[in-house]
Order: structure tokens, then C-alpha cells, then sequence
């Protein structure tokens, strides 16, 4: 399971790219891989405000919707429109051309929620015992 | 909650974990749900030839002479119409009209026929049709016994003639013979669930993973998990027991009248009679969405803002590229009529459509049809 070293993650199996104030999200190789085919993703609206732990987009896979919970509180600046049209980029590549939306961070603090590379390997080897 | 301990492992359990499969619970069996994926899957039945594990699925071997036994009285296929070396698609019915259970029966030869059933309802139907069969008859359960395998494609009959020799591509769409294989002589069948060209093979357990692994050895073959088993399906518009028909619903709201038979006496043929004379209190329709949203089992049906139903089934279509499903309304709605299917903040508007959604299908092809 791919888990870059440079990135947070929640325990919903979300990724978040910290610089400076904003933060680049996405799902994890584990969440796709658990997916299956994603089909259709769907996107917050930019300038929308999402909260860390709520809903901030649904994930079709063949088998399932699922829902993404944004890693941090703030504002969409800008969102892969790129996934309207090929949403198997985030299967295909979940940390880099399959990013979701960037989010302008209102609470720097939230950080201390996620977990380090590390950390978040550990917790999906717990799941899968 | 089913646990995984509890369930049932196929003769090719073993194989499925070496290729790597995603396993889940299904009807009571522990079976392979995808291998390499999905779409990827689907496609390859699609364009070239799938091999699927069916041993969960039930056999009956019944010897019973329809001059004296109650056996066509319990199914609406007519038994008498059939000649030997062909198989009918129908169901059991109870004295509602429900449906126990969609089957497929074999005519093998005067009064000898095997009957195909479901999983998760083979113990269920083999308790009622012992219960219910008089007249002599002899009934096995060999489903412990005898392993299925699905070759379904475009290429299955290339794929199957390295083993089996040519004499099967003689099979018409819903006939089948005894044919060798592997040194035993099985039953294939032109027969499946995909909309292909394609076969059913009927192979004793204790052979059933080498004619695996030699299908396998086809390059033009690959193995193929319920996953796409059921997005082929829902592409054709069949239904799946459990899912979009059960014992509650009739064969005339699910849509599949063809398969019964008027002019013959079945059980519950007077509730059906009367619901064709009184309506429907609901119909099965099929919708494609405008967007790749899918539809999913139990998402409402809205018709101009009422609520008229539910998805029965429903997945994103890999042929089409949008969500497709089925579902039963209470109303009479025309096709190409605009609904929306709706869970919570989800809303997906689609358009009433006809069956099967994926139209280029070879499952009959070559017949004088």
C-alpha cells in the first residue's frame, strides 16, 4: 500500500498536502483499492466552506457511494475538474492526478487531528487484522 | 450478520485466493467478487471470454414420469412441450403467485430432467418440491457433488473447442448435450447470464479445478468475479433473485410474463390470472441516468414529484458509461418519460427506457430466431 511520506491522513482514508495555508486533499491508495472502479466523483463547488470530518464529496464506485470527509476546515479554492470526465484517475493515481479539490485552512490547529505517514500505516494494518 | 466462518468455500476457493480475488459473502458462500477489477472484467466478457465460478448454485436430478407425477403442475414452464437436450428458463411459484424461485430445468430425457436453482433458496426449494412432488419420483441433491462453471464471451466457443472438440458449437441458445471433457462426459449447455455467447458446464467437484485451470490457460480467457457477474446481468435487464424478485412478487410485476405458460396448469395461476384482470399494483421499469451517477437498490423514484417507487437494482453501466437500473413503480409510466431517483441529497435524473440497456449482445446468435 502506497503511503507517500510528505502528507497527513484522516482515518477515513483521506490525504492532505500541507503548504503554507492551503491544503491539497485526496483519497488514499487504500480507500480506492477498497473501492474498486470509481465512476463518478462528486466535487464541492469552489468557494464553498467545508468543515474538518464533514462531508466535502461522494465517491461511486461500481459496487457503492461512499462519502470524503474534508481533512481540514476552510474554504475550496479550486477543485480537479479533470475527475468530471476521467474519475478513474483516482484509482489510478490517488496522490497525484486524482487530488480532489485545494482547501484554504481556517484552522491551522486541525492538524493535530490527522495522522502522520506512519501513524496511518499502522492504523490500516490494525484493520486489516 | 453473516460471518466469514459461516459460509460456504467452492472446490475453487484455493484458486481464487492464489489469483488474488476480492472474496465477500454472497447467498451464503464466501465467493470471489472481483480479480483484477470490475470494468476491466466486465469488458473482457464483453470482448472476449470470462470464466466464472457458479458452484454455489444448486442442481436437482429428478426422474419423474409427467404422465403421472405433479412435477409440471409446480413450475410454469411447460415440462410437456420440451424435447430432450433443451432447457427453459421459469419459476416455482407459491399459491400468491410469488415468486420461490427463478430456475432453470434440463430435459435430459423422458422423465429425466435436472433442475438449477439459486444458492442462497436450493435447500428452501429442494424441501418444497420434495414436500410437494406425488406420483413416484426419485429426487437428488447434487449439489454437493457437482461443480459450474460459466464461459461467456464472444470467443468462449474458440476457448471451449480446445477442450471439448467442435461437436458443441452445434448447440442452439437454450439446448444442450453430453460432451467430453477431461475424460468425464458433462453436461454444456448454450446457456448464461450475460447477454454472450456462452456456455454452462456442469463438471464433478473433484475435476472442476482442472477444467479451471485449463480454460484458464486460454489466453483469451479470464476469470471473471460476481462483480461483473452483475453488472452484465443488469446490462441485459435479467433479474436477480433476492434482489429484484422474491417471494412476494409476482412474475407479471416483475415484467416476465414470456415465461409462463397459459395454456398449462401451474400453482398460483388464478392469483396471476386475476392480477392481469384487476392491474398491476406495481410494474418493473428500467432507467438510464443522464450523468455516470448510479443508481442503488432501494433509491426512491420520483415521476413529476411524486413518489412511485424503488430501484431494485441499479450500478454504473461499464458498455453505456452512465448508471442504469431497475426498479418497481406503482404507476404506468411511458418510456422515455423523465424521473429522478433519490437518496437523501443525492438526486439522479434518468429517463424510463426499455431492456436489455446493452442491445449488441451474441447470446443468440447463429439461431434461426
Amino acid at each position: 500500500m502506497n503511503i507517500p511520506d510528505n502528507l497527513l491522513y484522516t482515518k477515513d482514508h483521506e490525504w492532505a498536502k500541507l503548504e503554507g495555508d492551503k491544503a491539497t486533499m485526496g483519497i488514499t491508495d487504500f480507500a480506492q483499492h477498497s473501492l474498486g472502479d470509481i465512476t463518478f466523483i462528486d466535487l464541492p463547488k469552489p468557494s464553498v466552506k467545508v468543515k474538518q470530518a464533514e462531508w466535502c464529496a461522494t465517491v461511486e464506485s461500481v459496487k457503492a457511494a461512499s462519502d470524503v470527509y474534508a481533512p481540514f476546515s476552510g474554504e475550496i479554492l479550486e477543485v480537479n475538474t479533470e475527475l468530471n470526465s476521467h474519475p478513474e484517475l483516482a484509482n489510478k493515481s490517488p496522490y497525484e492526478s486524482g487530488w480532489f479539490a485545494v482547501i484554504k485552512i481556517s484552522e491551522a490547529s486541525e492538524k493535530d487531528k490527522l495522522m502522520s505517514p506512519a501513524k496511518y500505516k499502522e492504523y490500516i494494518e490494525g484493520l486489516s487484522k | 450478520m453473516e460471518t466469514n466462518s459461516a459460509l460456504r468455500q467452492t472446490p475453487l476457493f484455493d484458486q481464487h485466493k492464489k489469483l488474488g480475488a476480492k472474496l465477500a459473502p454472497f447467498g451464503g458462500w464466501l465467493m470471489p467478487i472481483q480479480y483484477s477489477g470490475i470494468i476491466e472484467e466486465h469488458n473482457w466478457v464483453r470482448g472476449s471470454a470470462g470464466l466464472f465460478d457458479i458452484c454455489h448454485m444448486g442442481e436437482f436430478m429428478l426422474e419423474a414420469d409427467l404422465a403421472v407425477s405433479n412435477f409440471d403442475f409446480l413450475v410454469t414452464v411447460n415440462l410437456k412441450t420440451m424435447p430432450a437436450g433443451s432447457c427453459r428458463y421459469g419459476f416455482m411459484l407459491n399459491g400468491q403467485g410469488g415468486i420461490i424461485d427463478d430456475l432453470l430445468i434440463y430435459k435430459i430425457a423422458e422423465g429425466r430432467w435436472m433442475i438449477v436453482v439459486n444458492a442462497a433458496t436450493s435447500d428452501g426449494d429442494f424441501a418444497y418440491l420434495k414436500g410437494h412432488l406425488t406420483g413416484p419420483f426419485r429426487l437428488e441433491n447434487v449439489s454437493g457433488a457437482l461443480g459450474k462453471l460459466d464461459l461467456q464471451g464472444p470467443l468462449s466457443a474458440e476457448a471451449l473447442e480446445v477442450l471439448a472438440g467442435a461437436e458443441f458449437k452445434k448447440l442452439r441458445y437454450y439446448t444442450f448435450g453430453y460432451f467430453d471433457i477431461l475424460g468425464e462426459k458433462i453436461i454444456i449447455s448454450r446457456t448464461g447470464y450475460t447477454g454472450e455467447t456462452g456456455y454452462e458446464l456442469y463438471m464433478p467437484n473433484e475435476k472442476i479445478g482442472r477444467l479451471w485451470e485449463k480454460l484458464l490457460s486460454d489466453k483469451r480467457v479470464r476469470p471473471i468475479g460476481l462483480g461483473a457477474r452483475d453488472t452484465l446481468r443488469l446490462e441485459m435487464g435479467y433479474s436477480l433473485y433476492g434482489q429484484d424478485i422474491n417471494r412476494d412478487i409476482t412474475p407479471l410485476e416483475a415484467g416476465l410474463e414470456r415465461f409462463i405458460d397459459w395454456k398449462k396448469d401451474f400453482t398460483g395461476k388464478e392469483v396471476l390470472l386475476k392480477q392481469k384482470e384487476d392491474g398491476l399494483p406495481r410494474r418493473m421499469v428500467y432507467f438510464a441516468a443522464d450523468s455516470r451517477r448510479s443508481p442503488r437498490h432501494n433509491y426512491r423514484i420520483i415521476y413529476k414529484g411524486r413518489d412511485i417507487g424503488a430501484v431494485s437494482s441499479g450500478s454504473f453501466s461499464p458498455s453505456l458509461g452512465v448508471g442504469i437500473g431497475m426498479g418497481y413503480v406503482a404507476d404506468n409510466i411511458a418510456l422515455g418519460e423523465e424521473i429522478v431517483l433519490s437518496e437523501n441529497s443525492i438526486a439522479i435524473n434518468a429517463r424510463v427506457t426499455d431492456k436489455p440497456f446493452y442491445k449488441k449482445g451474441g447470446a443468440k446468435s447463429g439461431d434461426a430466431r
